[in-house]
């Protein structure tokens, strides 16, 4: 055993950046856009962790550079002890069959010109896994454990619907055993009835196969569904992270307390009783982020302390139950959970 | 009583296509009264933007067709009507604000002139008038500093900015009705919630009555009076808002509950439909829902259900309809 998995950890990510630069005249680099700026979250075997923030926060950056599709400004991944951001690229080439992703677009991510069945059997020819009638038989097995009938492995992708689609995509990312799965706003191209299709299987894959998950969504109440710990990125900073129902129901952060808040609730008696707390403007340019906590232009809690300096994330929770937060007032937001008077600044 | 300010009856529109004509909406009914809001629920292919295109005459005509039904607006026809009188109305009466933010705004043109178009040709302000107007509009869907972005062009606002310049736009001829086809659907869900407290603060202070298109039944939940739930081309659930949830009483709309997590709730198995939505080119006499439906039985497969009344100002096209109200949509409970 190794200390990555002393403490139940199947990927750890160290204070990792990830900034594009962003050049002016005659390709002079005058600036960069900090997509990432120093996350650090572990990710436990066999648990799903949701990562939810707003457009710009650096959810999906984060996903490629864990898998190193992109490389990191600084910081470090390590998958299963093993240090991703300092491989080469031949180890490269063995441990990224152990990590795979799913994509957002079930129409973009197939080749349209390949059958279902040659995308998945393409997945383990890429990774020299088998020969030709094992990875028949594999494919098989593979359409089968995401619902998907064998007999449709000879179809095109215009012939399937969207949630068959994205089983194909699930299918193609489980062809190399992988232990970790990125899911990548997953569901966010279907319709609401099949996104719940493809919730279960998700679930049950874990179940049988003892995968664990990255989920990354801006559907906040399908992120609460499927995982056990969440993480709130805004900015490319991490501003809340810790046991999924103790940050939906006890969050520390103000700006997790705005986006729980904006989420619809499907039940028009709650909802029009309902107080909402409605972020003024817009997340604020990634290229230039705001001095102090990078939330304070948004945030009804900030004082003068949070204009200067930067809060770290600290744990709040209890001993057994972690509970990060960077925010100077998160004491005061957690003294108001349960008094029943509602959080003001 | 007077006609209603809007009133479909019937409506039925097709596509000829190369493999055949498809039946994007089939014999959709609804009014909309002064003031009231109305959502539209439906999935990708339900046939909801089609049925809005259709009341502002913006149906593609071919590949699209209007093989019948009605559209009044304040007792006159709409369908069939004169481009000049359509013209009049569209824009002006009937307003229509789209999903996509930045495909529907002129990237070349500065904000405060694409704004000032429509009310010098709807209300024949000159420039310096429609300037003042286009302000006072941007002002009052929240732009700040909305009188010196006159002069911006689209790409220098951020996507929920852009989404307030078109309804600003569709505001500027302080319209009767404003149909919105999934506005917020390509908006974080933070900017989702400014928008949606925006339309619902216009509205009370204008009293223009709102179509809202949505997939998304939890964005109408606090926002309109009445749901139609669309499936398929047909309008299959007809409801007060509250009822609809309370008593769902199409096992669509049932399935659409809950393939929904409960926020705030215990964490349980989502319950989705199952199978795929249907092919609208094949049209048969049975319920478009059947093979997808838990509460199936033999009727089902040989004739389609009339929407038809379940409780006062509810209707349900299901053979089944009064099971289904009674069952509570949310419990364990299979039929």
């Amino acid at each position: 055993m190794n200390a990555a998995n002393s403490n139940g950890a199947l990927l750890e990510v160290r204070d990792l950046v990830k900034h594009f630069p962003v050049f002016g005249l005659l390709r002079r680099k005058v600036g960069a856009v900090r997509a990432l700026d120093g996350i650090s979250l572990d990710i436990r075997r066999g648990e799903t962790l949701g990562l939810v923030g707003e457009s710009g926060s650096g959810k999906s950056t984060a996903a490629r550079t864990i898998l190193r599709l992109l490389e990191p400004t600084g910081g470090q991944v390590i998958f299963d002890g093993q240090d991703i951001t300092a491989a080469s690229r031949k180890a490269l080439r063995s441990i990224r069959p152990r990590m795979q992703m799913v994509f957002q677009d079930p129409y973009a991510s197939l080749n349209p010109r390949k059958t279902a069945g040659s995308t998945v059997i393409e997945a383990l020819e890429v990774n020299r896994i088998g020969t030709a009638s094992e990875r028949r038989r594999r494919v098989a097995e593979l359409f089968e454990l995401v619902g998907l009938s064998p007999r449709l492995r000879n179809r095109y992708p215009h012939e399937f619907s969207g949630g068959q689609r994205q089983r194909i995509g699930i299918a193609r990312a489980l062809a190399t055993e992988p232990h970790f799965i990125i899911a990548d706003e997953a569901i966010s191209a279907l319709d609401v009835s099949i996104q719940a299709q493809i919730v279960n299987l998700l679930d049950d894959l874990k179940q049988q196969l003892e995968l664990t998950y990255l989920f990354i969504s801006h559907d906040l109440s399908m992120v609460r569904h499927i995982s056990d710990r969440v993480a709130v990125l805004y900015l490319g900073k991490v501003a809340e992270l810790g046991a999924s129902q103790d940050v939906w129901e006890r969050p520390l952060h103000p700006y997790t307390l705005a986006l729980l808040s904006a989420v619809p609730v499907p039940d028009p008696v709650r909802e029009s009783q309902r107080e909402r707390i409605v972020l003024s403007g817009d997340p604020p340019d990634p290229a230039a982020p705001p001095s102090g906590c990078r939330f304070h232009t948004r945030c009804a809690f900030a004082t003068d302390l949070c204009h200067t300096d930067e809060p770290v994330l600290r744990d709040l929770g209890a001993p057994q139950a972690p509970h990060m937060v960077a925010c100077h007032h998160a004491e005061r937001i957690r003294g108001s959970h349960g008094t029943g008077k509602g959080i003001t600044p | 009583m007077s006609a209603p300010l809007l009133e479909v009856s019937n409506l039925a529109v097709r596509f000829d296509t190369d493999e055949g004509s498809v039946h994007a909406v089939n014999q959709v009914s609804f009014t909309l009264e002064e003031g009231e809001a109305l959502g539209i629920v439906g999935e990708s292919g339900s046939g909801k933007s089609v049925t809005a295109l259709s009341i502002m005459g913006l149906v593609p005509t071919p590949p699209g067709r209007i093989e019948g039904g009605s559209v009044r607006f304040r007792g006159r026809e709409l369908l069939g009507a004169p481009e000049r009188e359509l013209r009049r109305i569209r824009g002006r009466e009937v307003a229509m604000v789209y999903q996509d933010p930045m495909t529907s705004l002129n990237p070349a043109l500065p904000v405060g002139r694409q704004v000032g178009e429509i009310v010098r040709h709807h209300l024949g302000l000159d420039r310096r008038q429609a300037v003042e107007r286009a302000s006072e509009l941007l002002a009052l869907v929240g732009i700040p500093n909305a009188a010196g972005r006159l002069g911006d062009h689209p790409h220098q606002f951020s996507g929920g900015q852009r989404q307030r310049i078109l309804i600003a736009m569709a505001l500027s001829c302080d319209p009767a009705v404003l149909i919105a086809d999934e506005p917020t659907t390509a908006l974080d869900v933070t900017v989702q919630a400014q928008i949606v407290e925006l339309i619902k603060e216009l509205r009370d202070r204008l009293g223009m009555a709102i179509i809202w298109i949505t997939h998304d039944l939890g964005v109408v939940a606090g926002l309109v009076d009445k749901i139609t739930v669309m499936y398929s081309g047909y309008a299959v659930e007809q409801a007060p808002v509250r009822e609809l949830f309370a008593r769902p009483s199409h096992p669509y709309t049932v399935g659409l509950l809950r393939s929904l997590p409960t926020f705030g709730g215990q964490r349980h198995r989502l319950t989705p439909i199952p199978g795929s939505p249907p092919d609208l080119s094949r049209r048969e006499d049975a319920c478009p829902f059947a093979p997808r439906c838990d509460w199936v039985i033999e009727p089902c497969r040989e004739n389609f259900p009339d929407l038809a009344s379940v409780a006062p100002e509810h209707d349900a096209a299901c053979h089944r309809r009064d099971e289904v109200r009674d069952t509570p949509a949310l419990a364990d409970a299979t039929p």
